[in-house]
Order: structure tokens, then C-alpha cells, then sequence
């Protein structure tokens, strides 16, 4: 930006004037311009100001940034949003709808929520490790509150924003205290992962995942590149329900990833942002992350409530660091704030304070169960319209049952680019143009419109 | 990319030689190394063993510290954060009325906001701070994106500069908000400081701050305290404003205002945002960022905004979608809570009009504890000049106490507050001004 031009607004010829000069005309001007600060005055004060001398640069400094491009996943529902087709359908974002495609906010929830304006709690600032009672019940979800790393204090928990909070925050612990290590992350994986990396400058590099001939999992290419990268990289698994393909490794390659892992001294690093959601167990959705721990690795995870507590915009969610000691455990967690403290000082408490509620209580508790097992419930039975629905209207033969064997509330339906572009401009159906569906966002009564533009968009677009 | 630096293995060993050479190594004092026993049967090494704790947070530690106090006579003036006359936080009434509102709407849902934030909230904050006649906002030359309350609207600020802006070098005044040069430095802008305070007026040094700014290269960005300075509650006037806007202009360079008591420091919004509307109004760009932590109490909510005043419209938009790709991969969106609630009340005229009374009463309240303090020390005939107290604006006190002193006083007193020196005024009461004067007066007394 090498000029920065000058210009004067008011008739006085002071550009010949020293700076000293300037200042001391306008001192003058000043000093017999009375200002009011109940606001009727103010309008003298900028008269004043716009007959003074100096003028701020007439150029942006800014003029030369570019207009960055929508977000892939968000963006996609603002352009949803701006459709005004009477079939357009949202398969966008990850948001659960009811079957008839509103938002939900769970009973649980508004239950929490009225007994904390009852109680009526402050508004404190959150220690920057987040609330305590909190921490504490996450922690015990995921693990288990008698399993060993927690009896042992080897936990390390901060609360974070959802689950990218979490993930940066763990992303950035990664950038100060082990540079130079990278992280695989699984091809393909949710959208922002490489975002979160590249930001934090941790190093990236990626493992096959999946197979588009199957559908399924590429188990060998898999392993093979687990095995293949540099000792001591950090491995990012998710936890349950992949996303953006819905498939999951079974128990048996579960320990399978667990061995090679161990054998590389790599990290495992789980990002849990459908617990409860995938299967409708809680317990059966930490399975994997159980093992691990199990097995008296280290290990890192990333949890979220956004969808398995329907509190998307709440951001709650938090860092675990599984170390061998306590020690360790309590070093960690204050590098975790250390890191923590110059983004955002210190967690919002109102997403924090209904989880807490809600899971420390053993009423709410298990209502919450039972609304996730009915979200978790819903959208099973939509996989199953939907396969239903494309069995009887696809007569290619074509094997759809990667829908049924796809868990969560993605699925991968193995459209390219175009395809999902036609998906969109032809049939009004949003999803992201990786081929990712959000079967959270479909009802019922929408399969059959659905099973067709797959259809259409698979057999007649290359 | 960095280069591939140690292994695990090699740091694994590393931490081992530690270990065993023994306390000649300064790192001993601060790494504890595991025991074999420890930990879980047969696990390796920690892959953690060279991570160090960390110390304290220097303002948030205090709090720590207090907390672990288990004296009767505690008083903590650590945190800026607002208490009662009987020394409770306080949730302001109209804030109260908001989220039972909230609660009582049926249709609200808690979907994503998008990453720019809650576009009602994004729109009052940017009136409240610029005016709501401000033709900066009436030409669309405003982008004005929520965040995490000021902390968050400086990180986003910061990164954003440091991407896109062709000088990294932030100007901070000295001294400042302890978490400003780590939020910036972080952000990937190289720190400088501009004199401010002067130790022995106890006031402004305004020559040192134009020498400073003069001397800046050119395009550098300031950082300035809208109002009520934190630490000091040295304020320039309204003269010495300009003066400074005058220079800055002058020198191209940019002003980034951290506006986190409006409304707080005099008690009046409009007169709180002076600072920062005398500079968009002479048609210049700034970055402004907003905390609503203080001013409606919502500290915990971590409700703010970063607003970014531009030549454009089209740089406005440009720049905006800018920062959604600093966001998104920070946290994706923000929290809704906080914003739901500013947004109720800032749109409301009757709920607007109830918080400027409340608002109001918490300054007044603070103006109040800073002459009951000052005639206290005065009765106690306690040596030194300490019309500053009553001078100074805002929540906080720079008292000028060195940190022994300040040491000597929580030691003795139990009296928590930064080794600075600051104490936070919005902790003090009628019955507890009479302990602080005690405390003041003995360590100025009795230790130099």
C-alpha cells in the first residue's frame, strides 16, 4: 500500500505546515468548541472534525483483498435458504430435523434450561478450563466414570468450542509441543479438518478411508498408511459414525487400527461428535475410544454436543487428553489454557451448564437417552425408506445397501461433482458436492423424491 | 511447515537425560517427571513428559489464589468483574427479563448462527458503538462479525490483519491489558509499545504517547482503549483525542479500538464511544472491538463483536467474507446465548432504557467507592498524592503500589489484586474500603 495520499478538507492551506502547526491551529479551534457528552453537542464536535486538517487515507487499505469463496458445508445452506422451489430439501449441514423437517430442541434441554433461570445463577466468567462440573461429567461419558483413566486422574479436560474448538485447541497443543509431527486424517473427512489443521500449522497427510468400489471401508490401504508415516504422528480417528461417509470400522479392525497404531508409537486422536447419536448407545458409540484407553495408550478426543444434545449454536463440547500419570495429566491441562486464554479467555457457560445439568441428573439422564434413541431411531427408519424407496424404482441393479450399512447421519452415496450438482440444480436437493447426503434433514414422506433424483443423477450424469 | 524437529523417541530420551543429570538443570524445577509406579501397569513413557506446567494466567490466577484464601477478611480486587454494594455478582435485571423471554418463546430453536454471528446483534452492536446515525454504517461500510466478547473480537481482528494487511506491527500502550500482546502475538503481529503511563503524574503521558506515534512506520496499527484504560483509568480528553486521531490519520497508521466499558466508565454510552466516532467520522477506517462482559454483566455468556469500518461497501463485504475463514476453522460459529440476549434488549425501547439506568448505576456505584476511598486515605493521613484515585475512569485503580507492596498486602491483609498494582474498584463496598485503606496505608508506610 505505498500511498497513503493526504488531502485536506477544510479551505486552510496547511499542507505546507509542519505537523507542530497543524496541531496547534486545530488546538486552537478546539479549545472554543464546547462538547456535550448528552449528545445535543455532538454535531459541533464533528462539524468541527470535518473542517479540520487532516483526512484519513482516500484508499482502502484493504482494496486488494479478495472476496472469499462461501464455506462448502455452511454456505451450502445459505444457498438452500435463498431457493424458493416448493421441493427443495436440505441435505445439507448435519442439523437433525423432526420428521417434519423443523429444528429440534430437545424436551431434556428446556427442561435444563428452566431450572437454571429457577436457580437463577450467575454470570461469572468460567474459569478458562471451563466449568468444572462439566468437565467432570464429560469426561465420565466418554470413558466411563469407573474406568481407570479417570479413577487415576489421567485425564486432562478443557472445555472448547463444540467440537472445532476442541479440535484447534488440541491442534494447537500439537503445534507448540510436538512441531514438526503431523496428523493423518482420513481420505475423505469432514470439510473443516483440513481448515483446522492448516490454521494451527500442524501438518497434514491423509489415509485412504474410503473405497468407492465398495462403498465401504478401504481397510488395507487403510493400515498400510497408518504404518507408513513418519514414528510418533498423531492418527485422527473418528469415534463413531464417520462423517462424511458413514462407515466405521468393526470392533475386530478396530483393534486391528489399535495394534498398528501401537506399533508406530503414533497418537491416537479420536474426534467424537456423535456419541449416542450413531447407534443410540452411548456406551456402544465410545466402544472404539474405550479400547484404546483400555489397552493404556495415550490418546486424545475431541467431544461435541451439537447433535447428540441438539445444542449446535451453544458451541459445547471439550479436549480430553488420556496421559499416563496424573502428572502429566495436570501439565497438559494447563498448556490446554495457556492456549486457550489469548483466543478466547475463558468458555461460554450456558451450553456448558445444560450439559452438566442434564447428564448430572439421573431423571434427565435418562430422558435424554430415550430422545436419543428417537432422533438415532429416526433416522435409521428414513435409511431404510430411502433404500426401500431406490430398490423399487432403480431397476440397474445397482446394489444400494450401503445405505442400511452406513451408520450416523451421513451417508456417502458415491455421486461425483457433477452428479451432486445435478442433485442440486435440477431436483433443488442441497448437499455438499463431495456426494454427502445428511439423512438428518430427511422425512419420510421426501424419499421417494429423493430415491429419484439419486437416481436420475446417478444413471444420467457423468 | 516446520522441518521435522525431534522424534518422540529422541524427546523421550531427552527428557530421560534430564531426569537423571540431576537439579543443575533449570527445567527440573518446572518438569516432573513420573515415577516408574506411576500410571497405569506396564504403560510407556508419557509422550507428555516434556511438556512443562504452565504458570498461573498473571489476572485470572488471582482469583485462583483468592479462592484457596480461607481468611474471613478476604477481599478480591483481581478481576474486573462487577460486585454489589454486599459484594455479589450481580445479573442485571433487564438481562433476567431477556432470558425468560427467550425461555418463553416457543419457536426459538438452537440451530448454528452463522459464522458471521446473529445478524440482529451484528446490527445493534454496530449502532450502539458508531451512533445510530453513523454514515459509516448508512453507506454499508461496516462489517461487523460477533465473537468471543473482546478477547475473541482482538484474536479474530488480529489474525485477520496478520493474513491481510501489509504491516504486521501492532503499537500497544504501556502498560495494557495483560492479555493483549499474547492475543496478538499469537495472532501472528509483532508487538511494540507506545508510552502512556506516566508513574509520576499518575496521569497521561501525552508527549511520550505522540513522540512514539510519530515515530511509528507508517500503516502500523494502534491499539487504543476506547475508554476507562485498562490498567490505569487514564483517560485522554476529548482535546488530546484529536490530537491523536490528527497524528494517526496523519501517518496513515490504524486504529484498533478495544471498547470494553461502554457505558461503564462515565455512565453515559454516547459519551463512552466518543473516542472511537470521532475517528470514523472523519471517513478513515478503524477496527473496533466490543465487550458486552461488562456493561450488561454477561461475562461468562462471552458475548462481543469485532466491527471493522471500511472506505466500501465492497471492501466491507470482501473483507467480511474474510474472516469467516478465520472463524470457521477457530470454533466454526459463535455461541448464541449472549448475543440472544444483548439483541432483546438493544431492540427493545423500554429494555434499552432499563439497562442505561442499570448501566448507570453500576458506574455511579463505582465513582462512589473510588471518593469513599480517597477520603479514607485522606482521614489516615496516609503519605502521597492520591488525588488519582478520583481521576482515574472506569473500574479499575492503577494505585501505583510496586509489587512488593502489593505482595505485603495480600500477604498481610488478604487483599487480592495484579502485582501491577491495579485493583479493581467494582470489588469494593462501603464496609470494606475501611480494610483496603488500612492496607494501603501500612504498605506504603512500612514497606518501600
Amino acid at each position: 500500500m505505498a500511498s497513503a495520499m493526504l488531502s485536506l478538507a477544510s479551505a486552510s492551506p496547511s499542507a505546507s505546515l509542519s505537523l507542530q502547526e497543524n496541531l496547534k491551529i486545530s488546538w486552537k479551534r478546539g479549545t472554543s468548541s464546547r462538547i456535550n457528552f448528552l449528545g445535543s453537542d455532538f454535531s459541533k464536535t464533528k462539524s468541527f472534525t470535518r473542517t479540520s486538517m487532516t483526512v484519513a487515507v482516500k484508499v482502502s487499505r484493504f482494496k486488494d483483498i479478495t472476496m472469499a469463496p462461501p464455506d462448502p458445508i455452511l454456505g451450502v445452506s445459505e444457498a438452500f435458504k435463498a431457493d424458493t422451489h416448493e421441493m427443495k430439501l436440505n441435505l445439507g449441514v448435519g442439523a437433525y430435523r423432526t420428521e417434519d423437517l423443523q429444528p429440534y430442541v430437545l424436551n431434556v434441554v428446556k427442561k435444563a434450561e428452566n431450572l437454571m433461570l429457577e436457580r437463577g445463577e450467575n454470570k461469572e466468567y468460567l474459569p478458562i478450563e471451563g466449568l468444572a462440573a462439566f468437565n467432570k461429567v464429560t469426561a465420565e461419558l466418554m470413558f466411563g466414570a469407573d474406568n481407570a483413566v479417570i479413577q487415576q486422574q489421567r485425564v486432562a479436560t478443557v472445555q472448547g468450542l463444540s467440537g472445532t474448538g476442541s479440535l484447534r485447541l488440541a491442534a494447537a497443543l500439537m503445534e507448540r509441543y510436538f512441531p514438526g509431527a503431523r496428523v493423518l486424517i482420513s481420505s475423505p473427512t469432514w470439510g473443516n479438518h483440513k481448515n483446522i489443521f492448516n490454521d494451527a500449522r500442524v501438518p497434514w497427510s491423509e489415509y485412504r478411508y474410503y473405497d468407492p468400489k465398495t462403498v465401504g471401508l478401504d481397510f488395507d490401504g487403510m493400515i498400510s498408511d497408518i504404518k507408513a508415516a513418519p514414528d510418533g504422528s498423531f492418527v485422527l480417528l473418528h469415534g463413531c459414525a464417520h462423517n462424511p461417509t458413514g462407515i466405521d470400522p468393526t470392533p475386530e479392525q478396530w483393534e486391528k487400527i489399535a495394534d498398528v497404531i501401537q506399533e508406530r508409537n503414533h497418537i491416537p486422536f479420536f474426534d467424537v461428535a456423535y456419541q449416542g447419536f450413531a447407534s443410540g448407545s452411548l456406551d456402544e458409540d465410545a466402544s472404539s475410544v474405550r479400547l484404546f484407553a483400555a489397552r493404556g495408550m495415550e490418546l486424545l478426543v475431541a467431544q461435541s454436543y451439537s447433535k447428540n444434545l441438539g445444542l449446535y449454536a451453544e458451541r459445547i463440547g471439550a479436549i480430553n487428553v488420556v496421559c499416563a500419570s496424573s502428572d502429566a495429566a495436570a501439565r497438559v491441562k494447563s498448556q490446554l489454557k495457556r492456549l486457550a486464554r489469548p483466543m478466547y479467555s475463558n468458555p461460554p457457560i450456558h451450553g456448558a451448564r445444560i450439559v452438566s445439568n442434564v447428564v448430572g441428573n439421573p431423571e434427565l439422564f435418562n430422558e435424554w437417552k430415550e430422545e436419543m434413541e428417537m432422533m438415532a431411531g429416526r433416522i435409521k427408519s428414513v435409511r431404510q425408506k430411502l433404500y426401500d424407496s431406490l430398490c423399487a424404482k432403480d431397476k440397474s441393479g445397482k446394489d444400494w445397501s450401503f445405505i442400511l450399512k452406513q451408520i450416523g447421519m451421513f451417508s456417502f452415496t458415491g455421486l461425483n461433482i457433477t452428479q451432486s450438482e445435478n442433485m442440486t440444480n435440477k431436483w433443488h436437493v442441497y448437499m455438499t458436492k463431495d456426494g454427502r447426503i445428511s439423512l438428518a434433514g430427511l422425512s419420510s414422506a421426501k424419499c421417494e423424491y429423493l430415491a429419484d433424483a439419486i437416481i436420475d443423477s446417478y444413471h444420467n450424469v457423468k | 511447515m516446520h522441518s521435522g524437529v525431534a522424534s518422540p523417541a529422541d524427546r523421550r530420551l531427552s527428557a530421560l537425560i534430564r531426569h537423571l543429570e540431576g537439579a543443575s538443570n533449570a527445567m527440573d524445577s518446572d518438569t516432573i517427571t513420573a515415577s516408574p509406579t506411576s500410571g497405569f501397569p506396564g504403560a510407556r513413557n508419557s509422550v507428555f513428559e516434556h511438556v512443562v506446567r504452565a504458570p498461573e494466567d498473571p489476572i485470572l490466577g488471582v482469583t485462583v489464589a483468592y479462592n484457596k484464601d480461607s481468611s474471613p477478611l478476604k477481599l478480591n480486587l483481581g478481576v474486573g468483574a462487577y460486585r454489589t454494594e454486599e459484594g455479589k455478582p450481580l445479573v442485571l435485571n433487564v438481562v433476567r427479563r431477556a432470558e425468560q423471554m427467550l425461555l418463553n418463546d416457543s419457536s426459538r430453536v438452537k440451530e448454528y448462527l452463522p459464522i458471521v454471528g446473529l445478524a440482529d446483534f451484528n446490527k445493534l452492536s454496530a449502532k450502539l458503538i458508531l451512533g445510530a446515525d453513523s454514515p459509516a454504517i448508512q453507506e454499508n461500510r461496516v462489517t461487523t462479525v460477533q465473537c468471543l466478547s473482546g478477547t475473541g473480537s482482538l484474536r479474530v481482528g488480529g489474525e485477520f490483519l496478520a493474513r491481510h494487511y501489509h504491516q504486521r506491527t501492532i503499537y500497544i500502550p504501556l502498560p495494557t491489558w495483560g492479555n493483549h500482546p499474547k492475543v496478538f502475538t499469537i495472532a501472528g503481529l509483532s508487538v511494540k509499545t507506545y508510552r502512556y503511563y506516566d508513574p509520576v503524574t499518575r496521569g497521561l503521558n501525552f508527549q511520550g504517547l505522540l513522540e512514539d506515534l510519530g515515530s511509528a512506520p507508517s500503516g502500523a496499527i494502534v491499539l487504543l482503549h476506547a475508554c476507562a484504560h485498562n490498567p490505569t483509568g487514564v483517560d485522554p480528553t476529548p482535546q488530546q483525542w484529536e490530537q491523536i486521531r490528527q497524528l494517526i490519520r496523519s501517518k496513515a497508521l490504524l486504529p484498533f479500538f478495544d471498547s470494553a466499558y461502554q457505558g461503564f466508565a462515565s455512565g453515559n454510552l454516547d459519551a463512552d464511544a466518543h473516542s472511537v466516532r470521532l475517528f470514523v467520522a472523519d471517513g478513515g477506517e478503524c477496527f473496533v472491538a466490543q465487550s458486552y462482559a461488562k456493561n450488561m454483566g454477561l461475562y461468562g455468556e462471552r458475548v462481543g463483536a469485532l466491527s471493522i469500518v471500511c472506505k466500501s461497501a465492497d471492501v466491507a463485504s470482501r473483507v467480511e467474507s474474510q474472516l469467516k475463514l478465520v472463524i470457521r476453522p477457530m470454533y466454526s460459529n459463535p455461541p448464541i446465548h449472549g448475543a440472544s440476549i444483548v439483541a432483546t434488549i438493544l431492540k427493545d425501547r423500554n429494555m434499552f432504557q432499563e439497562w442505561t439506568i442499570e448501566l448507570k448505576a453500576m458506574a455511579d456505584r463505582i465513582i462512589n467507592m473510588r471518593q469513599q476511598l480517597f477520603d479514607a486515605l485522606r482521614s489516615r493521613g496516609t503519605p502521597g498524592d492520591w488525588s488519582h484515585i478520583i481521576k482515574q475512569i472506569g473500574m479499575f485503580t492503577f494505585t501505583g503500589l510496586n509489587s512488593e507492596q502489593v505482595a505485603f498486602i495480600t500477604k498481610e491483609y488478604h487483599i487480592y489484586m495484579t502485582s501491577d498494582g491495579r485493583i479493581s474498584m467494582a470489588g469494593l463496598s462501603s464496609r470494606t474500603v475501611p480494610h483496603l485503606a488500612d492496607a494501603i496505608h501500612a504498605a506504603v508506610t512500612r514497606v518501600v
